[in-house]
């Protein structure tokens, strides 16, 4: 049996980061997720790492700039707010084809909101949030283990595709306290030929920057980086597929909002409602095709979501509106009931195409 | 366990404190009139006493609790009748303080009171299991740190050793030397073993000073 230990969400996720490879972390407090700097300012000296607390977000988001410049695992992470303030940081990250790992512990909003858990941040994380045209691809774990899991996740991918990786995660997550096992072993490593590490004069500069002076090198440089969006695509659309195999309803949802739901799904599945979920893990890329699929199959879907409906679009898009979409959703820090789940789920197996 | 006026909790962030302060309330409350339960958590704006508000005040228990725990005001407040912990000696108290040494720093304004009366015990809430107290060493920093922090000693360990809705008997068992060598190394009595309610008949008589635990429920 391999040792577990109890941990928080936050306390995983930092714990992981480490087990990765990561020595530097610049971050700035804020509820929810306070817990990933203190773990990291107890732990990171005695490793040999650097923990700074930056003087605000922004400042945190470009000393990550920086680090990955020199080619080093590196991370950062807030809240809703935070995450906000760092987007300008996020769209340079892109722009100069660094990797770097941003965690989002979500809280209600818009503006300062609230403390308790939320997923209206996933238009953000999804959509950009930064300007210009760029993607992160955006890890959203439903358990302690998963936290943990999907950090070191993401620190590969990011490394093997240059670019961000955010996970995103809530209040819930990053707060809830599950067995986790953190036996990784050696961490993956990526060549990064690209970094700024001196050229102890055996090689042309190393250039990292997002300013291009002639429009047409822009243009290129943004069809190129597509190119590489659309591989990320290809390849790492990660979903779990939950009681499908009979499913007449398929209940769309992620992070605490599929933990509810997997106890609604048997819930109704005691009344006999044909009920199955399919729990997206990587928000963008987003699973498309199993969607798809579904909607051949089943006769309704339930986006449940901690927001006002904002993944619902991409199931909509997914599915290609074959099929109708209910939403089932709680704000501002209220989480979705295993009563509010189940009736939703009882209205799309009444109703079924007919709305 | 010889039941002095006030009982302080501290220890490791996440060790299990808000938990243990509510069991024990409601235990004392079997053998005594006045109980009230103090909650000083400056650090965490979840996980608090106020959880369990509506059952200690069913049970009669006093609760003194920031008015703003559980809310969206995320602010290190406390409320003024914490005082009458240390003023009013009718009462029995549970004092549940946040977690490592910012939360114990709370504690250090109560301090002088609490030291001059001399009838308290303080206790170090211990679970294995978590990730930076796996070992009897890790415990001496944190001690340290609480201590000085907070400015009242300790006078016993809780072992709370527990890997949440996973553990099992075995893995309560295999804390107890872990709990010997901390009381050791710290020269501290093992003042009870903590375990979930549903393990408390598996272990019972196995595990001197046994006390079982209801789980608190997280309202929302």
């Amino acid at each position: 049996m391999a040792d577990k230990v109890l941990m928080k969400g936050n306390e995983a996720i930092a714990e992981a980061a480490i087990a990765a490879g990561c020595r530097f972390y610049f971050g700035y407090p804020i509820t929810p997720q306070t817990e990933i700097a203190a773990y990291m300012a107890k732990q990171m000296p005695k490793i040999g790492g650097t923990f700074l607390q930056a003087e605000s977000e922004i400042a945190a988001i470009n000393m990550v700039y920086g680090v990955s410049s020199a080619g080093k695992r590196v991370m950062t992470s807030s809240s809703s707010p935070g995450i906000s303030l760092k987007g300008e940081g996020l769209s340079y990250i892109a722009g100069a084809d660094l990797p770097a790992l941003v965690v989002n512990v979500q809280r209600g909003g818009p503006g300062l909101g609230g403390i308790q858990p939320s997923q209206s941040d996933y238009f953000q994380a999804t959509k950009g949030g930064g300007h210009g045209d760029y993607r992160m691809i955006v890890l959203a774990p439903a358990s302690v283990q998963e936290m943990a899991d999907l950090t070191i996740k993401g620190f590969e991918l990011a490394d093997q595709y240059r670019m961000t990786s955010m996970i995103l995660a809530d209040g819930t997550m990053g707060q809830m306290m599950e067995p986790v096992s953190l036996d990784y072993g050696e961490p993956k490593t990526f060549e990064k030929p690209w970094a700024v590490t001196g050229t102890k004069m055996q090689r042309p500069h190393n250039v990292v920057n997002s300013l291009y002076l002639v429009p047409e090198e822009l243009e290129r440089i943004n069809f190129e980086r597509y190119e590489k969006y659309k591989q990320v695509e290809e390849n790492e659309v990660r979903f779990e597929s939950y009681q499908m195999d009979d499913a007449e309803i398929c209940i769309v949802a992620f992070g605490i909002a599929a933990r509810v739901s997997k106890n609604a799904i048997a819930s109704a599945r005691e009344k006999g409602i044909k009920v199955g979920m399919i729990r997206p893990i990587t928000l963008w890329p987003f699973p498309k095709k199993p969607l798809c699929e579904a909607a051949d199959k089943v006769k309704a879907f339930v986006s449940v979501e901690l927001s006002m409906g904002q993944m619902i679009e991409d199931v909509e898009l997914a599915t290609r509106c074959k099929k109708p979409v209910l939403l089932c959703n709680r704000a501002g820090g209220m989480i979705p009931t295993v009563e509010d789940v189940l009736a939703s789920i009882e209205k799309a197996n009444g109703e079924g195409g007919a709305f | 366990m010889d039941q002095k006026r006030i009982t302080l909790l501290a220890g490791h962030y996440g060790s299990g404190k808000t938990n243990i302060a509510v069991n024990l309330a409601f235990r004392l409350k079997e053998t005594v009139d006045r109980v009230t339960i103090a909650d000083i958590d400056i650090v965490n704006p979840y996980f608090r006493t106020k959880d369990s508000q509506k059952e200690l005040e069913a049970a009669g228990i006093r609760l003194i609790c920031s008015e703003y725990a559980n809310s969206n005001l995320d602010i290190p407040a406390l409320p003024d009748a914490l005082y009458s912990i240390i003023d009013d000696r009718g009462q029995t108290a549970i004092v549940d303080i946040g977690g490592d040494d910012r939360g114990a720093l709370a504690l250090g304004r109560f301090a002088p009171g609490i030291l001059e009366e001399n009838d308290f015990e303080m206790l170090m809430v211990i679970n294995r299991y978590r990730p930076l107290t796996r070992k009897p060493e890790d415990l001496l920093a944190i001690r340290r740190e609480i201590e000085i922090a907070g400015s009242i000693p300790f006078t016993g360990i809780v072992n709370n050793s527990n890997l949440g809705v996973e553990t099992t008997k075995e893995d309560v068992l295999r804390s107890l030397p872990f709990a010997r060598a901390a009381s050791e190394l710290l020269g501290l009595p093992v003042k009870m073993t903590t375990v979930e309610e549903r393990l408390y008949k598996a272990l019972e008589g196995s595990i001197e000073n046994l006390f079982p635990l209801r789980l608190q429920h997280k309202i929302n």
